[in-house]
């Protein structure tokens, strides 16, 4: 089996895992019960409109020509307005997409940050006092719910110290930083201590591999054994832990983005959620997703580049 | 078999969670509903430990009661969950075949939707509240259950007991209930204490967007989030509640971990 | 003019939680320059924890006596010398190659780490080392093979490959732990001419760990026999294995297939308990030999003509 074929399989198989997710949407929101079209008119909703909206959004015809219809729309981009911000719904993705993206980014930053130094000292320091007290405060972390961290952090270091704002995005890459730096902390303890808990099990496991011994017994300086031997093998299974944790970093966002103020998708999921806003809740629920399936794909490919042994 | 520090201190902060709900009023100072316009927004002082809320409610008094409804939450979005997943880890574990490559795919599908996303989703077609929490987080948080399920019916399907239950001309319902299930419960049920860890975290957490319990009822979510606008004046309405699920968080994750390591049960 | 290596008094405990464990006891043995040094002993008997205290590689071990590297004392040397002396001055194969290599690190930069380490040669430099030594192990496109990973190469290329990697400082010493076993029999055969000719080409020496006599005596000038992490007896192979003067020694050779025998004949009795040291000669309790000294007094290591000696209360009667 040769890479190459693995990396195109591999990418091939975006393309019905989109479909599955497009599909599941729209059983979704027509399983449900509830009936969208009173609910986006309101109280005042008269047959008349009533009727008027349903064929506007195709609602009388057969069920497999709507998911077909919706399909297609939603290949393109095309998920309809807005009925809270008179928008079209990509658009207001589009433009709250990449905040939500940059603080993500962020937390994962963040998070590796402090989680990999830290599952180094663990492991190092298996069961004595370093170990312990790197475990306790992580599973203290861990269930601590993310919009009481935010609002510990947000007291303190922002309503109290004013070392950052309260809220908002800023105008410019610079401010961007400075604003989401605190949600970005926020967000990034529960992935820090997912991270470091796997990594430590993960060094702790190499650290008594054969290959770690003969690269000690080859008289590479100890930085290089740890660095370039025991991480990377950790690193592997750490990975694929990342992938599968980008969900709920997700779902860390749309409360962290709440608690600050913070103008990404998340924020607005909630928002559409008490306006009632059904054409929004539906496509950032399928945007999401894809994003999700994007992260699992790419999880694959830095799997791939850092494990010579995948796709062969 | 060895009771681990976890294990203790984990269970002894459920246990004063389980007696704090299931009889709060012996421990809840003042009456949590009861409004004391000579005390609005009071700092901790001896008389209310943790304050009072801007109505004069006991802070303390609300965590306590408001224990029920957490410990509510952490129970019920476990049990309906693990119920579906395992009925449906049982079957498909059981006959393989087509149902477990439907079985599957779907998994592949159900987890690429973010888990706090996909119950929001739910939650809002079907309302705010607590009762459409419980069915959003069963509709998703099957998923892990199954799995889990799945894979150990599969392994206790090749033991030795079930090839001689079969010899016997057991029927294949008591063999699946009598015999796979007992064994592969274990497993399921160590995940499902620290599973509970993470209902409470959800529920507290769709109590503060307010897509959970809804007010009055004293939820800790729910109170962070009355108290969220006085953080900086009045501190203690929101830091309390805070604490309160922190500690819950820890007595199920630590009591799941220790029950791990008591059972052996390899996570 | 000192011994390239001279071990005395080796002792290597692991603490338990069951207790002590003994796996080498009071061992001494010495390795000139040149010269292939075998170890055998049956698994257990502490061969292979000697090879990792001496370069000081055991885990949550004990370990005291002396090692002496060039009059140096290894227990003593400080991190970077010890650095040094591994790998650069002390070369070393292990048991299985494919536990060994790295998996995910290609053969290429697992030889050229080992070159940045000890020599101040270039990229080009480097390379070009890398491609002569997989010449020297007998591997055939080097070019190729230097991009490849362990999970690419056959066992008796992996097993080359890493005998390429010890030797790419070129070391004074190369220590190997049962190099051959997990190979099949004819690779086993390729590898140990293998070394055996880089010994005389190279003017290294060589100490060999093995359980396999007939191995010692393809490939060996000296012996040193283990049970129980204690020596038995050590000596020039020739007179070693033809008038054995340790009854460990003499049972091991008469277990070995293919002397005038078929079938592997297995010494009696039950493995030494190592977390409780015998008071007297450790083999006593299976020994064919056995006098009521063995049980009470530990045997001292007494010569036998120039090349030879023993640490048996039974030597003399052996020899009759």
């Amino acid at each position: 089996m040769n890479r190459g074929s693995w990396l195109l399989g591999r990418l091939a198989q975006i393309v019905p895992t989109f479909l599955m997710i497009g599909i599941a949407v729209f059983v979704l929101a027509r399983l449900l019960p509830g009936d969208q079209v009173s609910a986006m008119l309101g109280e005042r909703a008269t047959d008349e409109t009533i009727a008027r909206l349903q064929a506007e959004l195709g609602l009388d015809r057969s069920i497999f020509e709507q998911l077909l219809n919706f399909l297609v729309a939603a290949a393109q981009g095309e998920f309809g307005t807005s009925m809270s911000l008179r928008l079209p719904v990509m658009q207001v993705i589009a433009e709250r997409l990449p905040v939500t993206l940059a603080l993500m980014s962020i937390a994962m930053v963040l998070a590796l940050a402090i989680a990999l130094p830290l599952a180094f000292v663990a492991a190092l320091n298996a069961n004595r006092w370093p170990d312990m007290l790197i475990r306790t405060v992580f599973q203290i972390g861990l269930s601590s719910p993310v919009f009481y961290i935010g609002l510990l952090l947000l007291t303190v270091f922002a309503a109290g110290l004013r070392w950052f704002p309260v809220g908002g995005y800023g105008d410019d890459w610079g401010e961007h930083l400075y604003h989401l730096f605190l949600p970005g902390l926020t967000l990034s303890f529960s992935f820090a201590a997912v991270v470091m808990r796997n990594l430590r099990a993960g060094i702790l496991a190499v650290l008594t591999a054969e290959y770690v011994d003969f690269a000690r017994a080859k008289g590479l300086a100890a930085g290089v054994v740890l660095g370039r031997h025991v991480l990377r093998n950790a690193l592997i299974a750490t990975v694929t832990l990342v992938g599968l944790h980008v969900g709920a970093l997700l779902g860390g966002a749309v409360i962290t983005e709440t608690v600050f103020a913070v103008p990404g998708v998340g924020r607005l999921m909630i928002d559409s959620i008490l306006a009632r806003d059904y054409p929004v809740i539906q496509a950032l629920t399928l945007v999401l997703a894809v994003l999700v399936s994007l992260a699992f794909l790419l999880t694959d490919l830095v799997q791939m580049w850092l494990d010579p042994r995948v796709g062969r | 078999m060895r009771v681990s520090i976890s294990l203790i201190i984990g269970s002894v902060l459920l246990g004063a969670m389980l007696i704090a709900a299931a009889v709060p009023d012996w421990f809840a100072p003042f009456d949590p509903l009861a409004f004391d316009y000579d005390a609005l927004s009071m700092p901790p002082s001896g008389e209310h430990w943790f304050g009072t809320d801007q109505f004069g409610r006991d802070v303390l008094s609300r965590i306590i009661h408001a224990a029920r409804v957490d410990l509510q939450i952490a129970v019920f979005c476990v049990i309906f969950p693990l119920v579906l997943g395992g009925a449906i880890g049982l079957l498909v574990g059981w006959y393989g075949g087509i149902l477990d490559a439907v079985f599957g795919r779907l998994v592949d599908l159900v987890v690429t939707f973010p888990f706090l996303v996909l119950v929001i989703f739910f939650v809002a077609v079907l309302g705010p509240g607590l009762v459409n929490v419980y069915i959003a987080v069963t509709c998703v948080g099957w998923v892990p259950y199954a799995k889990l399920m799945r894979a150990e019916v599969m392994v206790q399907a090749q033991s030795d007991y079930v090839a001689a239950g079969k010899v016997l001309g057991y029927q294949m319902p008591r063999i699946l209930l009598r015999h796979i299930l007992p064994n592969a419960a274990r497993p399921v049920l160590v995940y499902a204490v620290t599973d509970m860890a993470l209902a409470i975290l959800l529920g507290s957490s769709l109590g503060y967007l307010g897509l959970g319990a809804q007010p009055p009822t004293a939820e800790w979510g729910v109170l962070i989030a009355d108290g969220k606008n006085f953080f900086t004046t009045a501190p203690w309405m929101a830091l309390f509640p805070g604490l309160a699920i922190v500690l819950a968080g820890l007595g199920f994750s630590l009591t799941g971990d220790g029950l791990a390591d008591l059972l052996a049960v390899k996570r | 003019m000192t011994a390239l290596l001279e071990v005395s008094d080796l002792a290597v405990v692991f603490h338990t939680k069951r207790g002590p464990v003994h796996a080498v006891d009071g061992l001494g043995f010495s390795v000139e320059r040149g010269e292939v040094l075998g170890i055998v002993g049956e698994s257990g008997s502490g061969k292979s924890v000697t090879l990792r205290a001496i370069t000081r590689l055991l885990h949550g071990a004990e370990v005291t006596g002396r090692v002496n590297w060039q009059g140096e004392d290894v227990l003593a040397m400080d991190t970077e010398r010890l650095r040094r002396m591994r790998g650069g001055q002390i070369g070393m194969v292990f048991q299985e190659p494919m536990a060994a290599l790295n998996p995910v690190l290609s053969i290429g930069l697992q030889i050229t780490e080992t070159l940045i380490a000890h020599t101040q040669l270039d990229a080009a430099g480097r390379r070009a080392r890398a491609l002569e030594l997989l010449d020297l192990v007998g591997i055939a496109a080097g070019r190729t093979r230097l991009a490849q990973f362990p999970h690419e190469f056959s066992g008796g290329m992996r097993q080359r490959a890493m005998i390429a990697i010890a030797l790419a400082a070129n070391p004074a010493l190369l220590l190997a732990d049962e190099p051959t076993t997990a190979l099949d029999v004819t690779i086993q055969d390729q590898i140990l001419r293998l070394l055996r000719g880089l010994v005389d080409d190279l003017g290294m020496a060589l100490v060999l760990v093995t359980h396999d006599l007939g191995v010692i005596a393809e490939t060996c000038d000296r012996v040193a026999v283990m049970y129980a992490g204690r020596l038995c007896e050590t000596g020039a192979v020739a007179p070693v294995f033809a008038a054995p003067r340790h009854a460990y020694t003499k049972a091991l050779l008469g277990a070995m297939p293919g002397q005038g025998q078929d079938a592997l004949v297995a010494i009696p009795g039950m493995a030494p308990r190592l977390d409780a040291p015998a008071l007297g000669c450790a083999f006593a309790p299976r020994c064919a030999f056995r006098l009521p000294v063995c049980d009470t007094t530990r045997p001292a290591l007494r010569e036998f003509g120039p090349a030879q000696s023993s640490a048996c209360h039974a030597a003399e009667a052996l020899a009759s």
